[in-house]
């Protein structure tokens, strides 16, 4: 892959070419004290000068000198926001004379050009691509979003307490799955962006900014920053033979340990970027000719995910729940679509209220106390 | 295509089972879809009461009968009920065939054992008619159903008119009998005990409440069937019945998609865990 | 109009401020399609018009604290075929339930002049300990926007959209960032019943669980991330005895605190 740099100020050209070819920019901003993906018009709206910390069950933001745009690890928010949005109507029914006549809902043909988007998030949309699209069945909503999305990758410069991509090999280096990617580099008063193009559109898009080639020095310096992001990274995940420690420990007394401090409050899946379990909902109004059905995000720590007639939820308590999002996430996820279900963004670890750590948790299950 | 939306369909005769249970006749409105459809026995189709909700619904007709779609249905809850007050001619919305089969090609030579609990015949009974259709390509057919009480059976006629054929044993027990009950009493399980077969040679075809499907693994286990000889159908909570919604997992296994009809040996090692 | 098929609805009013019945008035848009779909028949916020049951849909608000309130209630539910608790009075005993800590008698000889023209329960408590309640709609107030729901599901003799998840929920589906990992905020969102939509975190404050106890509230769990975050047992003692306060997990983490905290 070629290497291109362009000056920090091309990124606004960068915005508008995107803008020009029909794509809704969507990046990170500064949002209720965290850096969130939303729709953002220019460069001055990304988090500039921006960088957090965190850990589990915290994060803080935190300024730095340099004006750098992309220095910090993901946020509170997964792309899937977008790509597998929380609420989604799925059909509309009339009723007329007794007939019934059911409408599908069209996919959104919004198009969406992703800006800042780090390798562990690119696998999350590798791995639900896999849920959505691999079967005989493709998610009709899900599969044109997909395809219509334009993504600028960047390589993260910074990692925090709670990544792990490179335990499950996803991170922080990207190297698939982007259309461009960008690598930001400031060095003496000099702010620049190393560029490469991952497919066709991506280079198109290239040819609308002022570009150079790279300098040698300026890859190396590239290189070595994300050396130095994946040195950064101490949080490990042991993921050797994880299948069978799963299925051989579904009665380990650590599961009750957990269940102990999980909340079972649903954050871990609502953040993570591959959880994907939805529920629908009838609605209808007062006329009573016409109903909706919705889809919603659910989570396998709801009560009623796993409600059936007769036999009232199958995961009552807290334990199984727990059990269950944490060994579908690292080990039957692999028997169904051949991978692991985590990427190691750590966003659960984050967001967890209660700081529940999942590396921790497996490594409990190991006989491992950290 | 928009998998997640149901064709609507007509109800062409209702028939009240028992107490709370109807078998439907359906038939879809649009004659294209219903010229296509077709389905293997141990499917299910999700039915659509209006602006209530849906609900996977197994296929209890003969699946070489291309006219009509037959689903037996319990009332357990506002979908079931909302079916059950829909009359001949009313619409409901259906999507289907979803799910794994009964393995009746796996099954030709050997001798199957049907063995059910409750409303669980239903979902056999596609698999029952496949076998008498084309009786000479299976060995002996044992029918084991149980049920609580006698005024819980169904197809009581059908059950009756198979023991007749030769070859094929039905043996109907209730646990809890009363002076009208003509057959076995007890749990179905102990009905293995009744029939003769060779071990080796039979497949197992199960379906029913788990807790009674658990002690007839057992029971089977003891017998020296091997765990990949024996079949269930299981049941979860299902939403989208594409494996998108996540809810019915069993371990590695969505019930809607890999199952509802699964081999024992698959699930042997979570089968008896608590919650899973 | 005639009404003579339609379905009657009664609103009942127990030991209680009104809010909950005032969402129903609230409701002006749907209100009027309301009104034709079911028959109000006793609705005394609404109406003095009273029609005599047996009633199809009962909504309930309030709290049970008096010796004619037990009489009445157990009337009313002989008198409905489907009876739904609205808000935190119905469903928990609401604010009042705090004399349930306390002696009553005290009370009532601090506040009234002659406390003996004062007939109370020692207690106040929610519709279901007293009779068999078909629905519980959780908050103070109520979201009316739950109310309509439970009612058009009531029409539609349908299960109500209404999850019994936590707040967490519905902040993430929100897309708002958790107040608590974000800010330090103590937050109640995750032990609390979703239906406000995470009116509080999305002002970048702490839940205050007005909705009440989730399905399956880990309240110690929660009350440890609290300590953490600085909060006194007298704190915890304090926030969980709001508006839930004698909602059973509520009651139980509150006592627990208040026995460690002596």
């Amino acid at each position: 892959m070629t290497a291109f740099s362009i000056d920090r100020s091309e990124l606004d050209s960068l915005f508008q070419a995107l803008k020009k070819r029909g794509y809704e920019v969507v990046g990170p901003t500064l949002q209720d004290q965290a850096i969130v993906y939303d729709y953002i018009e220019s460069s001055a709206e990304l988090p500039v000068g921006m960088s957090d910390e965190q850990e589990a069950g915290s994060y803080r933001l935190k300024k730095r000198s340099d004006g750098a745009l992309f220095a910090y690890a993901v946020g509170p928010h997964a792309w899937k926001k977008f790509l597998h949005p929380s609420h989604q109507r799925l059909w509309t029914v009339k009723k007329q004379k007794g007939d019934l006549q059911f409408i599908s809902e069209k996919p959104n043909s919004i198009r969406y050009a992703f800006i800042g988007v780090r390798a562990c998030d690119i696998a999350a949309m590798q791995v639900q691509d896999k849920v959505f699209l691999s079967g005989t069945e493709k998610n009709y909503f899900y599969k044109e979003l997909r395809e219509n999305t334009f993504i600028v990758g960047v390589n993260c410069s910074h990692a925090v307490s709670t990544c792990f991509c490179t335990s499950m090999q996803t991170g922080p280096k990207l190297l698939s799955g982007f259309d461009l990617s960008l690598t930001e580099l400031i060095e003496n008063e000099r702010h620049i962006f190393l560029l490469k193009c991952g497919s066709k559109k991506g280079e198109e898009v290239l040819q609308e900014l002022s570009y150079d080639q790279a300098k040698p020095a300026e890859q190396e310096a590239a290189q070595k920053l994300i050396e130095n992001t994946s040195q950064q990274i101490n949080k490990n995940l042991d993921v050797s033979n994880i299948q069978e420690l799963f299925y051989q420990n579904y009665e380990h007394s650590h599961w009750e340990d957990v269940a102990e401090r999980c909340l079972s409050c649903a954050n871990c899946t609502m953040v993570c970027p591959t959880c994907f379990c939805t529920t629908v909902e009838d609605v209808s109004d007062l006329s009573g000719d016409h109903s909706e059905r919705w889809q919603k995000w659910d989570s396998c720590f709801s009560l009623d995910f796993s409600y059936t007639h007769g036999t009232g939820p199958r995961r009552s308590s807290i334990k199984s729940r727990y059990r269950q999002w944490l060994t579908h996430k690292l080990a039957t996820w692999i028997d169904q679509f051949g991978s692991s279900g985590c990427v190691g963004c750590g966003r659960c670890i984050t967001w967890c209220p209660v700081g529940i750590d999942l590396t921790q948790e497996v490594a409990a299950l190991r006989g491992i106390q950290k | 295509m928009n998998h997640l939306m149901p064709h609507p369909a007509e109800i062409i005769e209702k028939r009240q089972e028992n107490e709370n249970t109807y078998t439907f006749r359906l038939r879809f409105c649009e004659e294209e879809v219903q010229r296509h459809y077709r389905f293997l026995p141990g499917q299910f189709n999700m039915l659509y009461a209006f602006g209530v909700g849906e609900v996977p619904i197994t296929l209890v007709s003969d699946p070489m009968d291309t006219e009509f779609l037959d689903h037996t249905i319990r009332i357990v809850g506002n979908v079931t009920q909302a079916l059950a007050r829909l009359h001949v001619g009313d619409k409901l919305g259906l999507r289907g065939p979803f799910g794994s089969a009964w393995p009746l090609d796996k099954a030709q030579g050997h001798d199957v054992l049907v063995l059910t609990g409750g409303l669980g015949c239903a979902p056999s009974m596609g698999a029952i008619r496949y076998i008498m259709r084309h009786r000479s390509s299976y060995g002996k057919l044992a029918i084991l159903h149980g049920v609580k009480a006698p005024s819980d059976l169904i197809y009581q006629k059908k059950f009756l008119e198979w023991g007749k054929i030769p070859n094929t044993e039905v043996f109907l027990s209730a646990d809890q009998a009363d002076r009208t009950w003509k057959h076995k009493v007890g749990l179905v399980t102990h009905l293995l005990d009744q029939v003769n077969f060779d071990a080796g040679r039979v497949l197992v075809m199960m379906c029913g409440p788990e807790i009674m499907m658990r002690f007839a693994v057992k029971e089977c286990l003891v017998k020296g069937i091997q765990a990949d000889a024996i079949y269930l159908a299981l049941e979860r909570n299902m939403k989208c019945a594409l494996g998108f919604c996540g809810h019915c997992q069993l371990g590695p296994q969505f019930i809607c998609k890999d199952g509802p009809v699964l081999c024992y040996d698959k699930i042997k090692n979570i089968f008896d865990i608590k919650e899973v | 109009m005639s009404h003579s098929s339609t379905p009657k609805l009664a609103v009942w009013k127990f030991a209680s401020c009104d809010g909950c019945q005032l969402s129903l008035l609230d409701c002006e848009d749907e209100l009027l399609a309301i009104s034709e779909k079911l028959e109000i028949a006793h609705f005394l916020e609404a109406s003095r018009l009273q029609i005599a049951g047996p009633y199809d849909l009962s909504l309930v608000e309030g709290s049970i604290t008096t010796a004619q309130d037990l009489e009445k209630i157990q009337k009313i539910r002989q008198q409905s075929k489907y009876l739904v608790c609205i808000g935190a009075c119905a469903t928990s005993g609401g604010i009042q339930a705090l004399r349930n800590f306390q002696d009553v008698k005290e009370f009532s000889s601090a506040v009234y002049a002659k406390p003996h023209y004062i007939e109370t329960l020692k207690t106040s408590t929610s519709i279901a300990s007293h009779v068999l309640v078909d629905f519980e709609l959780q908050g103070c107030p109520i979201n009316k926007k739950q109310l309509i729901e439970v009612i058009l599901a009531f029409l539609q003799q349908r299960q109500p959209n209404i999850p019994s998840y936590s707040v967490c929920v519905e902040c993430k589906q929100a897309g708002k960032v958790c107040v608590m990992v974000a800010s330090g905020t103590p937050c109640l969102g995750p032990v609390t019943h979703a239906g406000c939509g995470a009116v509080c975190p999305a002002y970048h404050r702490g839940c205050y669980a007005c909705y009440g106890p989730m399905e399956s509230p880990n309240t110690q769990a929660l009350s440890r991330r609290w300590q953490d975050l600085g909060a006194s047992r007298k704190d915890l003692v304090r926030v969980f005895r709001t508006f839930n306060a004698y909602a059973n997990d509520f009651h139980k983490i509150s006592e627990f605190h208040e026995k460690k905290e002596k």
